[in-house]
């Protein structure tokens, strides 16, 4: 760093000082590069103070600003202050509207020596906003349901603590959607929420990246990270997949629940944290819990707060109002004007089980406005694998009795059925399809062709392109 | 194979969603054939851009900051995208040709 960069400021205690507001904050320099950000910036980015000195402040904030009149040159000229709301896009493929103030940092002569750029996160305040407009009142989360219901009733009071939180209940459920609400509506909503995938990474990297390291920890680690942990600080940690979590890092989970502070690995130095965790799971962590790949301890003490989100068949009139709510949705998104479905139509819609409970069925209805040329949607526009799956006949006695079973004892997976299917997007519903007719017509590509109602070399070219030769 | 860099002046363009100029390269066995191709797209939305790269063939996509709306589309396409890339288009077209780039890589210049 120059001498006059120096002169800028004492960067390692006022970037400490900063790392205390809970605003986002960069120090930029007379050519707009950095020369620091805070903590808060850094987990509102996604990137570290040292990784990012000496760039160009937009190339790593990435904001609209340069598209609003280039507002850091108008103080670069005229040495006043100014304001302007824009957004900024993170690592984390995120748009967050902001509020950017900057400030001219002056010498004792009135000299100018560089900036502050201060973020402030306004998400909050534009939710309030279509709030007052009656938009919605748990954030895109709909229901009407008592089962629902009872959930809307409880956020609140999640909210208002500070306790761990488990959320479980099946895939497409909405487990993220409610974690973020939670944080959205709790004192720390104007700190980072910070979401871990535990089942993404294999055990050692988890570490690195939960807990952050100390330069030189090993080989590669060029220089200190600070992990999620500390990224999150002040705000809400959310572990999902918890249950994929291996057991070294259940006990040293369990460390910081119980502690609030840990060592970075590499580390001698204790680091503290505030930071709430909240965890989901799809699985049985009772059965885990039996079969030893689950700490007792840390379920109890994940557990103080749990919410358990019905599965979708369970959620009496919501799949109808659903269905309603993601039509209006894919109308205005694909510029269509479907007036809505005919009575075919809803009838499979409602007695169709939905594994992949709310997601598939929002799949379902962006296949069926895309695919749906006309004013209103009918059976034929609907995916075929829901015809498929509904051969094989609603749920047995058998299988609610053990589904009903297993709301009363919260267990989300219960043995015998098979674990729900992830639709993460229409390759996966089509290579379903594929799999399902194949499957039905015992690997015979010509009935399977007729059953899709597709041509022999469609089939063979998306069987081809799916990888299932 | 077709490679796009969303670009501003000599650098990938930090924003998808805001960019005024692509450069679309052809390149066969990691090595460039022909000149580089650069479209101007004023005031393009997102949606343009990812309708460009599907109807140009595009398999690679090199840029800056992209919501996530945007890149699970392409990737749904099978296009396959290099976001959170800082630094100059250039070294970021060699990296990738050689098979070395990354999402989130910070170049020098």
């Amino acid at each position: 760093m120059t001498k006059s960069k120096s002169e800028v400021i004492r960067k390692a205690d006022l970037l400490r000082v900063l790392d205390g507001i809970p605003h986002g904050i960069a120090i930029i320099d007379k050519q707009q590069r950095l020369l620091g950000l805070n903590r808060f910036l850094g987990a509102l980015t996604g990137y570290n103070s040292e990784e990012v000195r000496g760039i160009y402040y937009d190339y790593v904030l990435r904001s609209n600003l340069r598209h609003k009149g280039n507002p850091l040159q108008s103080v670069i000229e005229t040495g006043e202050s100014t304001s302007i709301e824009g957004n900024i896009i993170n690592r984390r493929r995120q748009n967050i509207p902001i509020r950017f103030t900057i400030s001219p940092i002056k010498n004792s002569s009135g000299k100018l020596l560089g900036m502050v750029l201060t973020l402030e996160d306004i998400s909050i305040l534009e939710d309030l906003g279509r709030k007052i407009h009656g938009l919605s009142g748990l954030e895109g989360i709909i229901g009407h349901s008592p089962k629902m219901q009872e959930i809307f009733d409880l956020v609140p009071v999640i909210s208002q603590t500070d306790a761990s939180a488990l959320i479980t209940g099946e895939t497409g459920t909405g487990k993220d959607l409610l974690a973020y609400t939670i944080h959205q509506t709790s004192k720390r909503s104007r700190y980072p929420f910070i979401k871990v995938n535990c089942s993404a990474l294999p055990e050692s990297l988890l570490e690195s990246e939960l807990f952050g390291y100390t330069r030189g920890a090993f080989t590669g680690a060029d220089t200190d990270k600070p992990g999620m942990f500390r990224l999150a600080h002040g705000g809400t940690i959310y572990l999902t997949e918890i249950g994929d979590l291996p057991l070294p890092l259940q006990a040293k989970l369990l460390t910081v629940l119980d502690d609030k502070e840990f060592f970075p690995l590499g580390s001698s130095k204790k680091v503290k944290v505030d930071a709430r965790v909240i965890a989901s799971t799809h699985r049985d962590l009772k059965e885990f819990i039996r079969q030893g790949r689950f700490r007792e301890d840390l379920f109890f003490r994940l557990n103080v707060l749990r919410v358990h989100l019905p599965p979708l068949r369970k959620r009496d009139g919501d799949v109808r109002l659903l269905i309603d709510h993601l039509l209006n949705v894919f109308n205005s998104n694909l510029k269509k004007s479907i007036k809505g479905l005919d009575q075919k139509a809803i009838n499979i819609l409602l007695n169709y089980s939905y594994p992949g409970n709310v997601r598939e069925l929002r799949n379902i209805m962006e296949y069926t406005a895309t695919v749906c040329q006309e004013g209103t949607i009918r059976s034929e526009h609907l995916p075929k694998y829901m015809f498929l799956s509904n051969e094989k006949g609603p749920l047995s006695n058998d299988q609610d009795q053990e589904s009903e079973k297993d709301m009363d004892t919260l267990d989300i997976n219960p043995e015998g059925l098979p674990e729900a299917p992830v639709f993460m997007n229409w390759i996966s519903v089509e290579k379903r399809m594929i799999i399902d007719a194949l499957m039905k017509t015992g690997g015979k590509r010509g009935r399977a062709a007729e059953l899709l109602g597709w041509g022999r070399s469609t089939l063979w070219r998306k069987i081809k392109q799916h990888g299932l030769e | 194979m077709k490679i796009l860099i969303t670009i501003s002046k000599n650098h990938v363009e930090p924003r998808f969603d805001l960019v005024n100029e692509v450069v679309i390269a052809r390149a066969r066995n990691g090595q460039i054939i022909g000149e580089p191709r650069i479209i101007l797209l004023p005031g393009a939305s997102p949606e343009e851009i990812c309708s460009l790269v599907i109807k140009k063939d595009v398999s690679v996509v090199i840029c800056g900051g992209i919501e996530e709306v945007h890149y699970q589309y392409l990737m749904w396409k099978k296009v396959k995208v290099f976001d959170s890339v800082i630094g100059p288009y250039e070294q970021a077209l060699k990296l990738v040709l050689s098979d070395k780039l990354n999402a989130g890589t910070i170049l020098p210049g």
